[in-house]
């Protein structure tokens, strides 16, 4: 197989420049609204700020993969004094927790880093984040070159549909609206 | 579709634990925008002018702001109005955190409480889902105590949570509503809430605030954006550290207290103490604030860092903004550490930063004096410090004298006689002050005081600067890019102002002059309490992000009602003579609108008169302060003329 390079984008997160004002939530949200803009709701943003301001808590998230289990533990790390949930920094969209879905649906968000049409020179969090505690980065690296699947968001969609309610039951369902119209 | 605003509110009767959601008129938005507009309104319509504050008639309402909720930048501002325990006037205080956003999210732009609850209960709004909840084991918890346990047990962290603590529940005019890093601490709302038997809201919100014209509305807040980025690290030369950039007074930024602590008075808005900061002090409260100052914090959607954590070892952390840094410190003659000590315990009994401090000192002063005697005062520690700590715990448990001295220097004064009344000098319209005496008197203050309603001189000051400039220099490069002043006759008042000579204070700027830079700074303010902005980036520092050329279109964009500057100026002027009816159907005359009386060593009667004459005039009152009838008709006010006649407050003779 050969080498390719591949472009990685990093947001570097400073912990200690949060402020907590979750300008990152307002403007995700807004940015992922259909159409772009036309509403906004931190509930639905693709990045969330766990914060406990009276633990010195302040820890930006962003929303990655879809998953339909559970861990079977849950760790802690205590960092500097400061005791967090290994779910703190988990990135899924998991049935343990509200985090990363839609408040309505419970469809699964995940974090595009604004590619999305049109793309943004840089995630629109870091653009929002005057205090520079998410930092944009782009690096190189080389890797063996393999067939990637991109999954699109209908598919991560239905994943989740076919994991709460069965595949049977998503088929059935979409037959009859099939039908129906 | 309703856009920024949900178009509800949530009614609730605490007598008869009623709830109901309630859709609100569109018609209502158009003529007062929103927050402090549509609360006056709602004051006005429903609550007559004799209600007594602790009536179960009375409305306790809180309220976001129109712009609440969307992405503008730091739009997140709780607008709580009733009529206050201590001046008896309408009582509006504001807080600034993340409720008002949250509440938005919920899907309710209000919630208006009347009655009064048989027991301490708390409100827990999430989304659909509205209950009123017993309360009975959050008695006598502290107010950021209270915030944790409502979370804990409703299983919900990212729950917000307005709350009172032990001052608030036994109704102490100085009481606060707390929430987080924010506190509406004026007037006595607290009080209000905790008659109401009301302990804390906590509301949770998941759904979307829409707006009309996105495209457009996020080219305005980007730009904001932009000029924040520019203008914050900007300072203004010869302006006060804390004031020279953007943002509330930037407290727990600077370290440098050189201009309060020689400035401000000491006590109880006593002592000036000239030559206080030096290099000693200033290393020794540097070590402290950052010894205990373990994050700068902002509010919702702001990039600004007002707030700060403190922790200190032994007690619990609390949050604090702003100036209640130096009050205790000051009004105790004590240090730093003493003021970020007492100021925990403060918070968890939720009292206002600004009035307690003075009137503990005052307490104090009266015992010295021999006003108040050692049964008054039985069980006082003998240590200065420790006295305070002993005041502030009877007062908020309204024990012995703490029960006259929770109402507030100005009626403890009365209750108490003997002379104590020359002691509660530090007041206007009965609320306390900030701890300042000066030299000669400053024209456009002088005005700001006297007809100010919400009763602090930061709410009504701001973007025309304190003094003026000592060169030319810095004059016109002050004046060359303000974008912000409403046109070129404020750039001229800027420019001849000076220092001494004729063209200087008292009789500088002139008395016309003065009328419309009070009139322009009052605006700004008003509009950012109807739209819920944060006075830290529109109408509080010099050279905003938020004026009133960019304003009309954020609320065109967000809306979609068609707004300009003379529009957004009309619902001004409306919602500031509501406001001002209001008062004036309780009582508020000329007579009521002076400064303290030693506030200025310097005073000019004559020039003083003028000027109230004149800013009347200005605002279409009558010499008693009273809106004309014509002034009320012209806002669509009639109905609020008419009333005023039929009280006999609008003589028929004026019309």
């Amino acid at each position: 197989m050969s080498k390719v390079k591949k472009k990685v984008k990093v947001i570097k997160i400073d912990l200690d420049k949060c402020n907590g004002c979750r300008a990152c939530e307002v403007i995700c949200s807004a940015f992922h609204a259909t159409p772009k803009y036309s509403n906004n709701n931190p509930a639905r943003s693709r990045i969330r700020v766990i914060h406990d301001p009276l633990r010195d808590i302040y820890l930006p998230v962003y929303a990655g993969e879809y998953t339909a289990a559970e861990c079977m533990g849950r760790d802690k790390y205590v960092i500097d004094g400061k005791e967090y949930s290994e779910c703190d920094f988990c990135r899924a969209s998991c049935p343990s927790r509200d985090v990363f879905k839609e408040p309505d649906s419970g469809l699964p968000l995940k974090c595009d880093m604004c590619e999305d049409d049109p793309a943004q020179e840089k995630p629109l969090c870091v653009q929002w984040c005057l205090n520079d505690a998410l930092v944009y980065e782009e690096t190189e690296v080389e890797e063996e070159e393999k067939k990637e699947v991109k999954q699109e968001d209908v598919e991560i969609g239905l994943e989740s549909m076919i994991d709460k309610y069965g595949m049977q039951k998503v088929l059935e369902t979409v037959a009859r609206m099939t039908k129906k119209s | 579709m309703r856009y920024a605003e949900t178009g509800y509110q949530l009614e609730i009767d605490l007598s008869r634990g009623n709830i109901e959601r309630v859709e609100t008129d569109p018609k209502l938005t158009e003529l007062h925008l929103g927050g402090l507009g549509t609360n006056a309104k709602m004051l006005w319509d429903r609550v007559p002018p004799e209600t007594d504050p602790f009536s179960p008639s009375n409305l306790l309402i809180f309220s976001t702001g129109l712009l609440c909720g969307t992405p503008a930048v730091g739009a997140n501002r709780t607008i709580v109005t009733t009529y206050s325990p201590q001046t008896l006037l309408m009582g509006y205080s504001m807080m600034g955190g993340f409720f008002a956003p949250e509440l938005k999210f919920a899907g309710y732009d209000k919630i208006i409480f009347r009655g009064k609850s048989p027991n301490l209960v708390y409100l827990w709004i999430n989304n659909d889902k509205v209950e009123i909840r017993d309360a009975s084991h959050l008695k006598g918890k502290g107010a950021v105590e209270t915030a944790a346990l409502i979370r804990q047990e409703l299983k919900e962290p990212n729950a917000q949570v307005a709350s009172i603590g032990l001052a608030g529940e036994n109704r102490v005019y100085m009481a606060s509503i707390e929430h987080g890093r924010s506190s509406a601490s004026r007037l006595g709302l607290g009080a209000i809430m905790g008659d109401k038997g009301l302990k804390a809201i906590a509301v949770r919100g998941t759904k979307d605030i829409n707006i009309a014209r996105p495209a457009e509305y996020m080219q305005l807040c980007n730009d904001v954006l932009q000029y924040i980025k520019v203008r914050a690290p900007n300072l203004i030369p010869e302006v006060m550290p804390i004031l020279a950039g953007l943002g509330s007074p930037q407290e727990m930024v600077h370290y440098d207290e050189k201009w309060h602590t020689e400035n401000f008075m000491w006590g109880n808005a006593r002592t000036r103490r000239k030559d206080f900061w030096n290099k000693e002090v200033e290393e020794k409260w540097k070590e402290t604030q950052e010894r205990v100052r373990t994050r700068l914090i902002s509010c919702y959607n702001c990039p600004m860092k007002c707030g700060a954590i403190i922790s200190i070892p032994g007690i619990s952390t609390y949050m604090m903004k702003c100036f209640s840094k130096l009050t205790y410190t000051m009004a105790a003659y004590s240090d730093l550490e003493f003021g970020f000590r007492i100021a925990q315990r403060a918070t968890e009994y939720g009292v206002d930063g600004f009035s307690t401090p003075q009137v503990m000192a005052f307490g104090l002063e009266l015992y010295e004096a021999g006003i108040l005697t050692d049964r008054d005062m039985a069980g006082m520690p003998s240590d200065n410090e420790g006295r305070f700590y002993w005041l502030l715990d009877r007062i908020v448990r309204r024990e012995g004298i703490g029960d006259v001295l929770a109402n507030g220097t100005y009626w403890a004064a009365e209750q108490i006689g003997k002379g104590a009344e020359a002691y509660a000098h530090n007041n206007i319209k009965k609320h306390e002050q900030l701890p300042l005496k000066l030299g000669m008197l400053n024209p456009i203050y002088f005005l700001m005081y006297c007809t100010g309603e919400k009763g602090n001189i930061t709410q009504i000051e701001g973007n025309f600067p304190q003094a003026p400039f000592s060169t030319m220099e810095l004059k016109e490069a002050f004046v060359k890019d303000w974008v912000q002043a409403p046109d070129d006759k404020f750039k001229k008042y800027v420019l001849d102002w000076e220092m001494r000579g004729e063209r200087s204070m008292p009789f500088y700027p002139p008395v016309e002059a003065c009328c419309e830079i009070v009139d322009w700074q009052e605006k700004m303010h008003h509009i950012d309490d109807a739209l819920g902005l944060c006075a830290g980036l529109s109408s509080f520092p010099l050279k905003p992000p938020y004026h009133i050329h960019n304003l009309p279109a954020f609320i065109s964009a967000a809306t979609g009602m068609d707004m300009d500057e003379a529009g957004l100026t009309q619902i001004f002027n409306r919602n500031r003579n509501l406001v001002r009816a209001i008062n004036v159907r309780r009582g508020l005359r000329r007579a009521d609108e002076k400064p303290p009386e030693d506030h200025w060593k310097k005073r000019f009667p004559e020039l003083e008169e003028k000027l109230l004459d004149g800013y009347y005039k200005f605002k279409g009152w009558d010499l008693q302060g009273i809106p004309t009838k014509e002034t009320l008709q012209e806002l669509d006010l009639a109905y609020v003329a008419e009333d005023l006649e039929q009280r006999g407050i609008i003589k028929n003779e004026q019309g």
